[in-house]
Parts: C-alpha cells; structure tokens; sequence
C-alpha cells in the first residue's frame, strides 16, 4: 500500500503545481480535470482502450507463439543455429520503431500493422530467453536422460523445453511490458483507432485534458497486462520460487 | 572393464585399467576427494566423450537430479515416459508404486519434489533407480550430503534393495563402503591405480558398531591418509 501513497502523493504534488503556477491546462492539466473529462469521455475511451487492448494482445499473442517456435527450431537444430541464428541477433541493431511507417504502408491504417508492429518489438526478448533456457539444461538431467537411453526428442519435449520454462517466464513478463509500446508508435504513426490515435487527435486539437486521460487507461491497460503475465507466469513454473534449495 | 584409458580435461585420470566387477555383488570403490573415482563411474556409464557404456545401465548420481516439475511418482517412472513406450510405462507403474512405498515415500506419490526433504527425494531417486531395472546399477556418493543418520537409514534401504545386482557403487565413505560392500577397492594414485580386493566378513548392511568393521575401518582411514 505504500507505493500507492507515493502516487497520492505525487498526483496532490502535481494537482498544487498547476494550482500554483496557473499553466492553462491545454499545457499541463491538473489532475481533477484529467478525472472529470475521464468520467465526462468514458465511453469513448472504453471504446478506443478495447481497440488498443486488442491490437496488444493479438501482438503478444503473435510474438509468444513466432518466438516460442523459432527458440525451439534453433535450439533442436544445427543447421537453423549456424545459418538464421546470426540474422536475428543483427537484427535487434534495426530500431524496430523506425519501421513502424513501413508496417502502415504495407499492412494499412487498421490493426494488422499494429499487431505486427507488437509481435516484432516482443519476438526477440521472446526468442532469447527461451532459447537461453533451452540451452542451460542441468548437465547432469541430460546426462541421466542419457543413461535411460532418452531419445533426443523426447529430451528436448520433455526435460529442456519444461525446464527452459522459468527463462522462458521472464521472456514472457519483458515482452507483457513492452507489447504496448508496440501498438501506441504503431497508432501514432497511422491508425483509425486506438488510444493512441485519440491521443495524437486530442494534442491536436488542443485538448490535452483528453489526452491525458488517454494516458491514464494507457498506463492501466500495460499495468493489468504485466499484472496478468506475471500470474501466468508463475502458474507456468510453480516450482520455482523452491529451486536451489 | 578392459584396457580402459580415462581422459579429463586433457588430464589422464587412468591409464590400461582392467577392473572386474563381481555379478550380483556391490562393489565399492573407494578414495579421496579428486582421485578420479566419479571419471571411472561415469566412464563406466558411458557418459565421458568418447565412451559407450557396457551395456544398459541404471545411473545414481550424487544429486537426486528430480525434474521439478513432475510428480514423485512420473520422476521414478522418467526413463519408461522418455523412451515412450506406453505398454512397458503401464507395466513399470505397479512397480513404481511398489518401489515408491518400501522407501517410505507411498502416501507422496502425486506430490512434487520441492515438497520433500533431502533425505526422502534421495530415497525417491533410488526409487527411479531401480524402477529402471537394470542388472548394473552405478552409484556416486549417492548419499554423500544427507545427515549421519539420514545416511545410515539409506544405506540399509539401498542394501535391501540392491540385492541381486551388480552394483558398482563410488564413495569417499570407509564406513559407507564397509557397510554395503561385498567388495571394497581403494583407488589411489595419479594417474590412479586400483588395490586389491578387500571383502569384510558378513552381509550387507554391515552393523556401524561391529569391531571386526570398525578395525577395517581404522585400516582403511590409514591407507587414504597415506597417500596424501
């Protein structure tokens, strides 16, 4: 409850400073009018907030599923690690940001872009940890597979891959963190729809108030989505918090 | 074992080494810290590169080596789920079960690892050991870092247990190796070397408080401090 204190704190800090300064609220609105145009808007943020949700969502989605699969090709096959291996490292060094205009030229002004735009900015905290995980099996779980006369699938179904799970969990919880990034730079870049798009919309027309209560659902929306990735997270390896002991 | 070479590191451990082991009997290895005995064991499982293993062989290793997330009961089955043959996985279960309640372990059967202690995930992994059943079964220091008392309880588990097999077991333990084996071989030396047979009077599990055991004891103690 304590950080919630502070962020009573800061918002009555923030709330003084426009009072005092007198900054008209087209600059910086006071938070009291942020809540009024929040229950005056509500309904049309709830309509753009499920857009945007669904735009994280379906990325997040997109990228678990592309990243879990190359981590697992890379990690059962040589030949996938010696020649794709390299590309997607390098390609980490392309901002994945300045191509955000590309993905609208291509995949329109509609969610497509915005859910491509998600699953990139995930797809490689996706792909390294799970792929760090794979390879970071416990010798001596190998070696007793070994002495069983494992087959090499099964070893990698059934002792890598589970126990590459916690590698994999917190992979899950960076790409829950950035998955909205992802949707709003693709809404601002182009879009139709979204909170993004109502932010832009909002800043240009001068009213900053709804733009900050935008924000607000943004900032709830990536604060429930960590919230609900770390539960899944946890259930996913409720060993865990045991191990080393 | 013939005409054995083991090789660590770039370090020979053992060079031509022949070593017979008794059919149906346990042998114990025996040696300090860092002589080589986990290279021989694992050389012997077909674990060190280059190396085939004997044949089918049930490894214990010094670490109980339970797979998190799997229940007590799956853990003791690992080796009939990896090798995915349903018919001999339903038959091992009635086994399984059976191994699992004469190590005690019969009412945590659907419980996972991280819920027991040291002592009963050791038993549980004995458990898996045999469950595998295997004439040769392979042993390092399984017990090496559970409670004296712990270990002497194990110890006449494993005995029990083991009966029958060929067991190859390695320990720095003498009191470990007095108590179960029906052979005991000192290793010594770098490269190492093996010494004769030592086999004590009685069957095993060995009583920890007989004299005749515990003067063999002191014998052995004086040959590993020799070779310091």
């Amino acid at each position: 409850m304590r950080p919630l204190a502070t962020a009573l704190g800061l918002v009555a800090a923030w709330e003084a400073l426009v009072w005092f300064t007198g900054l008209p609220p087209y600059i910086l609105p006071p938070p009291s009018r942020v809540a009024v145009v929040l229950a005056e808007r509500f309904d049309l943020l709830l309509e753009q907030a499920v857009w945007t949700a669904s735009e994280m969502l379906l990325g997040l989605a997109l990228g678990l599923v592309l990243g879990a699969t190359l981590a697992v090709i890379f990690a059962a096959s040589a030949a996938w690690r010696r020649w794709a291996l390299p590309l997607v490292i390098v390609s980490q060094a392309i901002p994945v940001i300045a191509i955000a205009p590309l993905l609208v030229l291509w995949l329109g002004y509609g969610m497509a872009s915005k859910v491509a735009m998600a699953a990139l900015i995930i797809f490689f905290p996706v792909v390294s940890s799970l792929y760090d995980g794979l390879r970071r099996t416990d010798p001596g779980w190998l070696e007793l597979a070994h002495t069983m006369n494992a087959p090499p699938r099964a070893v990698l179904l059934q002792i890598r891959l589970p126990a590459a799970l916690p590698a994999f969990a917190s992979g899950v919880r960076i790409a829950a963190a950035v998955a909205p990034i992802g949707a709003v730079i693709g809404e601002w870049v182009g879009a139709s729809a979204g909170l993004g798009f109502l932010m832009t919309q909002s800043l240009a027309r001068g009213q900053t108030p709804l733009a900050f209560a935008a924000l607000t659902i943004l900032c709830l929306l990536g604060l429930a989505l960590y919230t609900a990735a770390d539960r899944l997270a946890r259930r996913l390896v409720p060993w865990q918090s045991h191990q080393g002991d | 074992m013939r005409s054995a070479h083991i090789v660590l590191d770039g370090h020979v451990v053992a060079e031509d080494l022949s070593l017979d082991f008794a059919g149906g009997r346990t042998t114990c290895l025996l040696g300090r810290s860092g002589v080589g005995k986990t290279s021989l064991l694992r050389h012997l499982a077909g674990l060190l590169p280059g190396t085939e293993s004997a044949g089918p062989v049930a490894y214990m290793a010094q670490r109980d080596l339970l797979l998190p997330w799997l229940s007590v009961l799956d853990n003791v089955l690992l080796g009939y789920r990896l090798r995915r043959n349903r018919a001999e996985h339903r038959a091992a279960e009635p086994r399984a079960r059976a191994l699992l309640a004469e190590v005690g372990l019969g009412d945590r059967l659907q419980d996972l690892p991280h819920t027991l202690s040291g002592g009963m995930r050791q038993r549980a992994a004995l458990a898996r050991t045999l469950c595998e059943d295997r004439r040769i079964v392979l042993m390092d220091e399984p017990f090496g870092h559970l409670d004296a008392v712990t270990r002497l309880d194990l110890q006449d588990l494993a005995a029990h247990l083991l009966e029958g097999r060929t067991v190859v077991m390695v320990t720095h333990d003498p009191l470990e190796a007095l108590r179960l084996g029906h052979e005991i071989r000192v290793l010594s030396g770098r490269p190492f070397t093996v010494g004769p047979v030592i086999a004590p009077p009685g069957a095993v599990p060995r009583d920890p408080g007989d004299a005749a055991l515990l003067a063999l004891q002191a014998r052995l103690i004086g040959e590993l401090r020799r070779q310091a």
